[in-house]
């Protein structure tokens, strides 16, 4: 396995080999689901568009539907004008979503279709809506396409600036489980709330016999337009949420304030003491003991995680909270890498390391082989990352925790929190779990245990 | 050998006796078998590691056999050169006392660096033990090594003999306790009976080191420590408070309470499924669990935010005038 991936590291550009990252139009795709009654449009070819569904439905194990400009040779040569405006006036006349959510493509882009210009020639049926984000991916990640349709659902939607009772939450890239959790947290405290977008009874819909192509969850279009309205909006990290805060603000004037998604107990602490000040509420016991279950926990198991070594790869926005949290749990996350680009990142989590005393390897728009490479000039105990870590995994003998997008071979974990303390208890459960069935497997029989 | 062993604690100990020469012909622990046991009264030297559990079956074998016994103890790593050394006096051999110093120096040094920067972590903190085994007395040498100071210690199970040493024993009257136990009436075995040293030597040797005796766990003791029987759980309660140590050791039951408290505690009943803590590199295993324990930052979040941090900022706000109007939250 990954017999050639050489242990010494060499100056590479222009080669990336097995990226940490995706197409920005997943991203894009992945909010537009979040929106109730949308249907995501991929302006392209059926390629981009296959690959992009293929890859949320392998993650999600769930319908991800999506349309397609279904470029030929000649729209490559002539642009996309005339398929787009035939697609709109298909989709909404045979599957008459609420919304078109329509995401560019490196083909649209390169050809240079001006979106902005083709939607407005086209008639949009009363009560609908079209709106577009731009994500070619020869530029960041899924990441930054997900937050392009984001900021994309602001700019079309969001109206007013009445400072209304209320809160948006931005959650970023997360999956449906996790998007219920703050949900949850937030509700406890007494908050309302628009969450934009909410992929959660979407991506994660029930089986009722009956197939829906637009399941009941999703943020509602009167939500959207209704976030300018809001207190403030907390947005859930700098890649995939921030730029989606900062629109609202231009746009509404509602205050931003970027935080990390609340991973680990450091980070949950964060999110609920925003709450907190920016509302004045109180933190229900209810919460309160969530909380001291979790540091319980935390303190029982400590030997099981204390110490060891573990690299962190993935999205930005997860990989800063959860090297966090590993700190809070005495482990020492030497190598973190993720495949979107962004110096911030770095720097986050720097300090991080640099106050924990560690002198660990960082790097954003960093590729797997590279990982792979520190993990071999440093080995580690515990690997943590989306599936594609398996290969690495495999070839080094090093377990492997899957955290992040996309998880093709495990299943369940989009229905179960990693966010909030729950969350923080289920990561535990993962770390503590890996190890100790590794050393239960290694142990000589003398030495197996029976309680640890 | 009559030992425990948890973590395993024996195959350490056997492999540095092995090292030195040394062939155990029998261990009296779980993991040992009717064959080595049916061979103990072979031996020529019986070493006791645990006095409350097996010293009377020491003592039996001693007088059927003629096996005197030793206690040694191998927790800590000046009491495991000690009980190495009384043993190859014991043998008066000069090959084996060299090759004990040998051993000695090596295992050391393989140690010393490691164990300098633990003593950095541990020196000054508070332990409270209270395991049986005679192990509420053992660790206090291995946490005096360490730089720490065992402020309580206690057995549940141990009688006064763990505590005051045997010197008592003529004096103590049975009672309806001691009469749970059969008595079992040991004669000289005709066959295997065999003296192993003179019983001059044996009288000589008695002066220099704990054979056929052990002199208990107050002796060692210093001046304000505490000792504590068959502590219950609201003398627990009431110890910790009052002392607030750094670590706790006992057993399951008491360790989740314990930690409640926000007080690390360890397991010394189990070794909380770690060890072995026993000879040199046990210093080394001990050291660092209790290290991780004691320097988790888990501790750190006991106590929410919420309850720490000031919840309202306050601004100050002017009126157009430029009076101050006071604190606006």
């Amino acid at each position: 396995m990954l017999d050639h991936t050489p242990k010494r590291i060499t100056n590479r550009s222009a080669l990336v080999v097995n990226p940490a990252k995706t197409c920005q139009p997943v991203g894009a795709m992945y909010a537009a689901l979040g929106i109730h009654g949308c249907l995501p449009h991929s302006h392209g070819s059926q390629g981009c568009c296959s690959y992009h569904r293929m890859h949320l439905a392998r993650h999600f194990r769930e319908p991800a539907m999506a349309s397609t400009s279904s470029f030929t040779e000649g729209t490559a040569v002539f642009g996309g004008r005339s398929n787009l405006e035939e697609s709109v006036k298909n989709i909404f006349a045979i599957y008459d979503p609420d919304v078109i959510a329509i995401n560019t493509t490196c083909l649209s882009e390169t050809i240079g279709d001006d979106i902005s210009s083709i939607i407005s020639d086209i008639e949009i049926p009363e009560g609908k809506h079209v709106i577009f984000s731009n994500t070619p991916s020869y530029q960041g990640s899924h990441i930054t396409g997900f937050s392009n349709m984001v900021r994309a659902m602001v700019t079309s939607f969001a109206q007013g600036s009445a400072r209304d009772d209320f809160i948006n939450i931005i959650p970023g890239f997360i999956d449906p489980a996790d998007m219920r959790e703050i949900k949850r947290i937030t509700s406890l405290m007494g908050i309302h709330f628009v969450m934009l977008p909410d992929a959660s009874g979407v991506v994660d819909a029930p089986n009722t016999g009956r197939y829906e192509m637009y399941p009941k969850g999703g943020t509602r279009i009167e939500e959207l337009i209704r976030a300018g309205n809001a207190k403030v909006t907390i947005a859930f990290g700098w890649f995939a949420s921030a730029e989606g805060a900062y629109a609202l603000e231009r746009k509404c004037g509602v205050t931003p304030e970027i935080i990390q998604t609340p991973i680990g107990i450091e980070a949950t602490d964060e999110f609920i003491m925003q709450l907190v000040r920016m509302t004045g509420k109180s933190v229900p016991n209810e919460l309160e003991e969530e909380r001291g279950r979790l540091v319980d926990i935390m303190t029982d198991t400590h030997f099981h995680f204390h110490g060891k070594k573990a690299a962190v790869f993935g999205d930005p926005d997860i990989v800063i909270p959860v090297t966090q949290y590993l700190l809070s749990l005495g482990m020492k996350p030497v190598h973190i890498l993720t495949g979107t680009p962004g110096e911030y990142f770095v720097k986050k989590i720097k300090k991080m390391t640099d106050k924990a005393g560690l002198n660990s390897r960082v790097k954003a728009a960093g590729d797997l082989m590279e990982l792979h490479q520190w993990i071999k000039n440093e080995p580690v105990d515990l690997i943590i990352g989306n599936t594609y870590g398996k290969y690495i995994s495999k070839a080094e003998n090093i377990p492997l925790i899957r955290i992040g997008f996309p998880i093709l071979d495990r299943s369940v974990q989009t229905y179960l929190p990693i966010t909030g303390y729950v969350g923080a208890m289920r990561i535990i459960e993962k770390i503590s779990g890996v190890l100790l069935d590794r050393q239960d497997a290694e142990a000589s029989d003398e030495d197996l245990e029976l309680v640890m | 050998m009559q030992t425990y062993n948890i973590g395993g604690d024996e195959w350490e100990i056997t492999r540095i006796l092995n090292k030195i020469g040394y062939y155990v012909v029998s261990v009296m622990t779980g993991n040992s078998s009717y064959e080595k046991i049916s061979n103990a009264h072979t031996a020529d030297l019986n070493l006791v590691q645990c006095h409350r559990s097996i010293t009377y079956i020491a003592e039996m074998i001693e007088k059927k056999y003629g096996i005197p016994w030793l206690k040694v103890n191998f927790i800590g790593i000046n009491s495991t050169i000690e009980s190495l050394r009384n043993i190859s006096e014991y043998f008066n051999d000069e090959g084996l006392k060299k090759m004990t110093e040998e051993v000695i120096a090596e295992e050391l040094a393989n140690i010393e660096t490691q164990m300098q920067k633990f003593r950095e972590v541990c020196v000054g903190k508070k332990a409270i033990i209270f395991v049986g085994g005679s192990r509420a007395h053992h660790y206090q040498t291995l946490f005096s090594e360490l730089g720490m100071e065992t402020l309580v210690a206690g057995y549940e199970f141990g009688h006064r003999d763990d505590y005051e040493g045997r010197n008592v024993l003529p004096s103590l009257r049975p009672d309806a306790d001691s009469k749970n136990i059969e008595e079992l009436s040991i004669e000289k075995d005709v066959k295997f009976y065999r003296l192993r040293v003179s019983e001059d030597r044996l009288e000589q040797l008695k002066k220099i080191m704990p054979i056929d005796n052990y002199e208990g766990m107050i002796r060692d003791m210093d001046d304000g420590t505490i000792i504590i029987d068959d502590l219950n759980h609201y003398e627990t309660e009431v110890f910790i408070k009052a002392i607030k140590p750094d670590i706790f050791c006992s057993g399951v039951k008491d360790k989740y309470v314990v930690q409640k408290m926000g007080i690390y505690s360890k397991q010394l009943h189990s070794y909380d499924y770690g060890g072995p803590y026993a000879g040199f590199n046990g210093a080394v295993n001990f050291s660092r669990d209790i290290i991780m324990g004691m320097v988790t930052p888990t501790w750190g979040y006991i106590v929410p935010p919420w309850k720490s941090m000031p919840l309202l900022e306050g601004k100050i706000a002017y009126e157009t005038e430029g009076t101050e109007v006071g604190l606006k939250c």
